[in-house]
């Protein structure tokens, strides 16, 4: 590796009087990168972003901007730029005072504040907008004199807090694919903060999932939802359905286990280690569960059963069965396959369902 | 029906306050203004007329201390505002929970004895005989007795003292309500204190600074009590020329007119001060 990353952590941690918030994480972020960090609120992300902005001071561990420890740089001097949850656009001042304020604490001439102003507000789309109050725009266009406030500074890194969470969700989904290519354009590293698993995962080349401040997998979106590293991502990460068993063999990554309610499963160790009698956690996604109406078409998948249909949550696109397996009498959700066949199913049908033994993923219990 | 008794309730409700402005505020004054318009010119004859108005302009004793009393005011004002604002930032932003509603408190404590006591407590530390000159001479840093009473400065501290809490709430309240997140915006963006406090705290405080500077600026002008004790009988506040006038010169026309002109005098500095600071007083007074 001859690229220094943009942002470097590593193994920081802050603890407040009798609360670690931050544990041990260590992360590199390289030049350009989208890096998302997602995690439940209270999980320690917020304070790690702060912590890389400078507001607050790492009890351990060294940071790195560009290779260099920004530590004992404070937040006013630090080559990152932080958009806030709620904006924290001054409403003092109108637009272009808003995004000229970082040139105008660098002592930049008024000829050119204005010309920067006027090319960051273009590049966002907001041409001509400088001369009017903050409180003139909708949700989606504050959100953009925000970012256009940072990039005008042209800082090494982006923060990003949360963001798009007082937007509504139409806006919000438009807002997600804005943001990305924004990101594109300025060719900037965003460190991106999220509790909304869709954002992290439509925006991201690389995604932190966060628990108990501690960093459990970092990897692309693909990696996260098809290979989950512990049960947490697993179970954070996308839908799923969640059983408990008894491993009855093991053999190279080969798992076969009976579910608490006596169904036997095949399945895939996902890396753990699992052995023969040991107690474990089964992830099986909705979408990776195939329906049938004649039990050939499932005949050939390692988990299959039939069920009945106890409720249909329609929801266009998203549109989910719940079943009722007929052997065990557990519930099961499945992903409504819009492909017409089923559009007539209705509660008390019987269907046919299975999956793959490698779509059912396998973590020891009480493992985070 | 209906709507007659919500008429009646808003009437009934309204009373008391228009009692209030009619029977001590508005009839007063017309009293007042009727009095100073009376010229005596024997006994028990009056004339209509402007001569008391006439007296003040022509007797420079009467505008000195008129100009005197407007100026010690907006100082007091100033100097009010000055060492309020530090203490209210602190106050509000950065205090939480228990120690700030302690911090308030000790603004409001002075507040629970009369004017009278506090402005007697001041005389018995700066008197001659006083705590601080005893101090001083204890110490061995000066060698006889110091008069620290009777001069402006001493009016100064009494005013200021009188006069911080009314600063210091309307303060606390608009600063209070200045997101936290603007001023890390702030230094984020590479601002420093000065900056940021110029451009983000004090436009934002703006209207609590300036309803904070009415309310204090009215109540030095219209004191009696501290520029009396504290700066003696060469203190020559205007309240005090008023209070000649109607009690050991018994003249009420004369009075009367001084008083109008006091009413002018602090409604014209309280407008060019909104007009300077680009506030409006319903905006203000919204605080």
């Amino acid at each position: 590796m001859t690229d220094t990353p943009d942002l470097e952590c590593r193994a920081i941690s802050k603890s407040f009087d009798d609360f670690q918030a931050v544990r041990d994480v260590s992360f590199g972020v390289p030049k350009g990168t989208f890096f998302s960090i997602l995690g439940p609120s209270g999980c320690g992300k917020t304070t790690l972003l702060r912590m890389i902005a400078g507001f607050q001071k790492p009890s351990a561990g060294d940071l790195l901007i560009k290779g260099r420890s920004v530590l004992d740089v404070p937040p006013n001097k630090r080559p990152v730029s932080m958009v806030f949850q709620h904006l924290a656009l001054f409403p003092m001042m109108n637009i272009g005072a808003n995004v000229g304020f970082g040139l105008r604490q660098r002592g930049v001439n008024k000829t050119d504040i204005k010309k920067q102003v006027d090319r960051v507000l273009d590049r966002v789309g907001l041409a001509g907008v400088a001369e009017r109050p903050v409180t003139s725009l909708s949700g989606g266009q504050k959100q953009r004199v925000a970012i256009a406030r940072c990039m005008v500074l042209e800082p090494d890194v982006l923060l990003l807090d949360e963001p798009l969470g007082a937007l509504d969700l139409k806006l919000r989904e438009h807002m997600k694919v804005e943001l990305k290519q924004l990101q594109s354009e300025f060719n900037t590293t965003f460190v991106y903060i999220t509790h909304d698993q869709s954002e992290a995962l439509v925006m991201s080349d690389q995604v932190a999932v966060m628990n108990n401040g501690v960093f459990e997998q970092v990897g692309s979106a693909r990696d996260l939802y098809y290979a989950p590293d512990t049960a947490f991502v697993a179970g954070f990460v996308g839908e799923a359905n969640r059983f408990t068993a008894k491993v009855d063999t093991a053999a190279a990554g080969r798992l076969s286990m009976t579910t608490d309610q006596g169904r036997p499963l095949a399945g895939v160790d996902a890396g753990q280690g699992v052995g023969v009698g040991e107690r474990v956690t089964v992830f099986i996604r909705p979408e990776a569960v195939r329906i049938a109406r004649t039990e050939k078409e499932v005949a050939s998948l390692g988990n299959k059963g039939q069920a009945s249909v106890t409720n249909v949550l329609f929801n266009g696109g998203n549109s989910q069965l719940i079943l009722r397996d007929e052997q065990t009498g557990v519930a099961l959700n499945v992903a409504l396959p819009q492909t017409g066949e089923f559009r007539d199913l209705a509660p008390g049908d019987t269907v046919h369902f299975g999956w793959q033994p490698d779509q059912t993923r396998v973590y020891r219990e009480g493992q985070p | 029906m209906t709507s007659n008794r919500s008429k009646l309730t808003f009437w009934l409700l309204m009373a008391p306050l228009l009692l209030w402005l009619l029977l001590l505020i508005i009839l007063p004054h017309v009293g007042m203004f009727i009095v100073s318009l009376r010229e005596k010119v024997g006994v028990r004859e009056y004339e209509t007329g402007f001569a008391n108005y006439a007296v003040f302009f022509n007797e420079p004793l009467y505008w000195n201390t008129f100009a005197r009393t407007a100026y010690m005011s907006i100082s007091a004002t100033v100097l009010t505002l000055l060492i309020g604002f530090p203490i209210a930032y602190y106050i509000a932003k950065l205090t939480r929970g228990r120690s700030k509603t302690t911090l308030f408190l000790m603004c409001l404590i002075p507040f629970w004895v009369s004017e009278l006591v506090r402005t007697f407590g001041w005389m018995i530390l700066l008197r001659e005989t006083g705590v601080i000159s005893n101090l001083l001479q204890d110490l061995g840093l000066v060698s006889g007795p110091v008069e620290m009473l009777y001069n402006d400065a001493a009016i100064m501290i009494g005013l200021v003292y009188t006069s911080m809490l009314f600063m210091v709430v309307p303060l606390v309240t608009t600063l209070d309500s200045l997101d936290d997140s603007l001023i890390e915006a702030g230094y984020d963006l590479g601002g420093s204190s000065v900056s940021i406090l110029r451009e983000i705290v004090i436009p934002h405080a703006l209207p609590g600074i300036v309803s904070g500077c009415i309310v204090v600026f009215m109540l030095s002008l219209g004191n009696y009590l501290t520029p009396i004790l504290l700066g003696g009988k060469d203190s020559l506040w205007f309240t005090g020329l008023i209070y000649n006038q109607f009690i050991t010169r018994f003249n009420w026309e004369l009075g009367s007119a001084f008083g109008f002109l006091l009413l002018g005098l602090s409604s014209l500095i309280v407008f060019v001060g909104l007009k300077l600071s680009g506030q409006s007083l319903t905006r203000t007074m919204a605080q």
